[in-house]
């Protein structure tokens, strides 16, 4: 038994065999042997249905018999309402023929886009504390990860001279995230000039995924994709999960220069095929008639903001007002324990399920991920468990 | 900001005022004053209760009725409405456009009750031409609430 183990252990490529699994995986085992009565802000998804307009759009998918295969890059129809919104909401003009590309998620898009453009040894730079799967998508391409710390001091935004020293001779990209998650930082204007300034003068190809792009609390900055020169450099990721509330869906989405997609095209076309037609459809329906659901919901996640940001400052726990997505990233070290022990007692004695910031990147460690997409009272309880807690460390 | 705290209110109006004020980044004095000037203003009528009746003991029997009056040369449909509000059995009334011209709901303890009140008091109004009484079987939906169950879904507990 155990020998058969280890031969097929064996045969497993290296680079796999080496990648750590993420850390939100060992945590979600022990939340999962936990009682009902844990309150989970462990949840990287709105707690919200799928608009139900949205949701009866895919079942009338269903009902005509639209149950097929569609184009590789997704349906057209699909396309253009993405650059008619794009246009109207973003200020950025793509050609729906050929610079964008519908995928199974923004994952999928991030996937594709990552092998697209990664040799081996090629640099990509990305910043931390981040998604968990950036570093792994970039290893998986054969790639190397680079990653560059941003800090509590700057609310978490990318210092763009941090960026500039993290460049070399191998360097292909720079993967950002704004909204972030797990930190909710957003960047200003002036520093996404810096950004693309430097990307420039590296000629460096530039990732935005923006998938928390309308979840932004202050006036939402243009995309850095719309600043001059960036264009042809930039490849703009999007999706439907968390706007619209469709992560069950797997939608999402690429725009950038024709020559990308082309590429990325190639990938999706031999592996994935193309994105459900049922949840195109349904996406858009969400894009054509989801705006005043999907404002109302962003209204809903501001007001749990205000709360859970003002009482973990007021217990102690220093948290910066997130600017957008949904989650708050206090820093617990005033409590003198690591990220991890801090989840795991807040877990079993406090029964609150948060995510030790570590899961996010070295860098997240004195830090936890709170995240908002969870029901108001929900929060309150919460907030009230994590304070009593605090009080018996 | 007055019309965010009418939202809160019309979807809890039991809201606590230190909740108001935390979600909307407003001080407990403010939101207390907020809604006490729109209490003065007449803006806030009062604050209502939705409940499944079936739970209660007391029958409650509810109906809609439709009315087609005739409107006075002075005064149109406001008199008639006027004196059709002032019956307590009267819960809600409005003016609307398309084949009659009033609908009320009306609620009384039993079928019975209801069907006299339409009878005698409702009909027998001068200027009162027809009435359609339709009797509520079950309620769905009220005041934006549904009312019928959905199964409980369960998300995992911990994603990226």
């Amino acid at each position: 038994m155990k020998d058969s183990k280890s031969r097929l252990e064996g045969k497993i490529a290296k680079h796999i065999a080496t990648l750590p699994r993420s850390g939100i995986r060992d945590f979600f085992e022990l939340v999962n042997a936990m009682d009902d009565d844990v309150i989970s802000l462990g949840i990287g998804e709105p707690d919200f249905a799928t608009p139900w307009h949205i949701r009866e759009s895919a079942i009338y998918s269903i009902e005509r018999g639209h149950t097929s295969y569609t184009s590789n890059l997704g349906l057209l129809s699909l396309r253009k309402e993405i650059a008619r919104y794009l246009a109207q909401d973003y200020g950025i003009e793509y050609n729906p023929v050929n610079e964008c590309i519908i995928t199974v998620g923004v994952s999928e898009a991030l996937d594709i886009l990552i092998r697209a453009i990664t040799e081996p040894g090629d640099e990509i730079i990305y910043h931390e504390p981040c998604y968990v799967s950036y570093a792994a998508e970039i290893v998986m391409a054969g790639g190397v990860p680079v990653a560059v710390n941003t800090r509590e001091e700057n609310n978490f935004a990318l210092d763009p001279e941090d960026f500039r020293k993290a460049i070399t001779s191998k360097t292909k990209a720079i993967l950002l995230n704004f909204p972030c998650n797990p930190t909710g930082a957003s960047l200003s204007m002036e520093q996404k000039k810096q950004i693309a300034d430097i990307a420039i003068e590296h000629d460096l190809i530039v990732i935005s995924d923006e998938i928390y792009s309308e979840l932004t609390y202050n006036e939402r900055t243009p995309t850095i994709a719309s600043l001059p020169g960036m264009k042809e450099r930039t490849v703009f990721l999007h999706g439907f999960s968390k706007a619209f509330a469709m992560t069950g869906f797997r939608l999402g989405y690429a725009c950038g220069p024709a020559e990308l997609i082309e590429a990325m095209m190639k990938i999706h076309q031999y592996s994935m095929l193309c994105a459900s037609i049922i949840a195109q459809e349904a996406g858009e329906e969400a894009l054509k008639n989801g705006m005043r659901e999907m404002l109302k919901m962003k209204a809903e996640y501001q007001e749990r903001r205000n709360v859970i940001t003002k009482r973990l400052n007021e217990m102690g726990l220093k948290c910066v007002t997130p600017s957008g997505a949904f989650y708050a990233f206090p820093n617990i070290t005033s409590t003198g324990l690591s990220s991890k022990d801090f989840a795991t007692r807040l877990l079993c004695e406090g029964k609150v399920a948060v995510v030790p910031g570590t899961a996010f990147g070295k860098c997240g460690e004195g830090y936890v991920r709170c995240a908002y997409a969870a029901s108001m009272s929900d929060i309150y309880t919460a907030m009230d468990r994590i304070e009593k807690f605090l009080l018996t460390i | 900001m007055r019309k965010n705290i009418l939202r809160l209110l019309g979807e809890n109006a039991r809201i606590s005022f230190r909740e108001i004020a935390e979600r909307l980044n407003i001080s407990e004095n403010e939101a207390m004053e907020i809604v006490g000037e729109m209490e003065g203003e007449g803006i806030i009528k009062g604050y209502k209760v939705i409940i499944d009746e079936k739970a209660v003991a007391d029958n409650v029997v509810r109906a809609i009725i439709q009315v087609k009056v005739r409107p006075e040369r002075e005064g149109g449909f406001n008199n008639i409405a006027k004196r059709l509000s002032r019956f307590p059995e009267v819960s809600s009334l409005y003016l609307v456009s398309g084949g009659y011209d009033l609908q009320l709901e009306v609620q009384g303890e039993t079928l019975h009750e209801v069907a006299t009140f339409v009878s005698s008091k409702l009909a027998t109004i001068d200027g009162v031409i027809s009435t359609a009484t339709h009797f509520l079987l079950k309620k769905y939906k009220e005041s934006g609430r549904i009312l019928h169950d959905e199964d409980e879904y369960e998300r995992l507990k911990i994603t990226p």
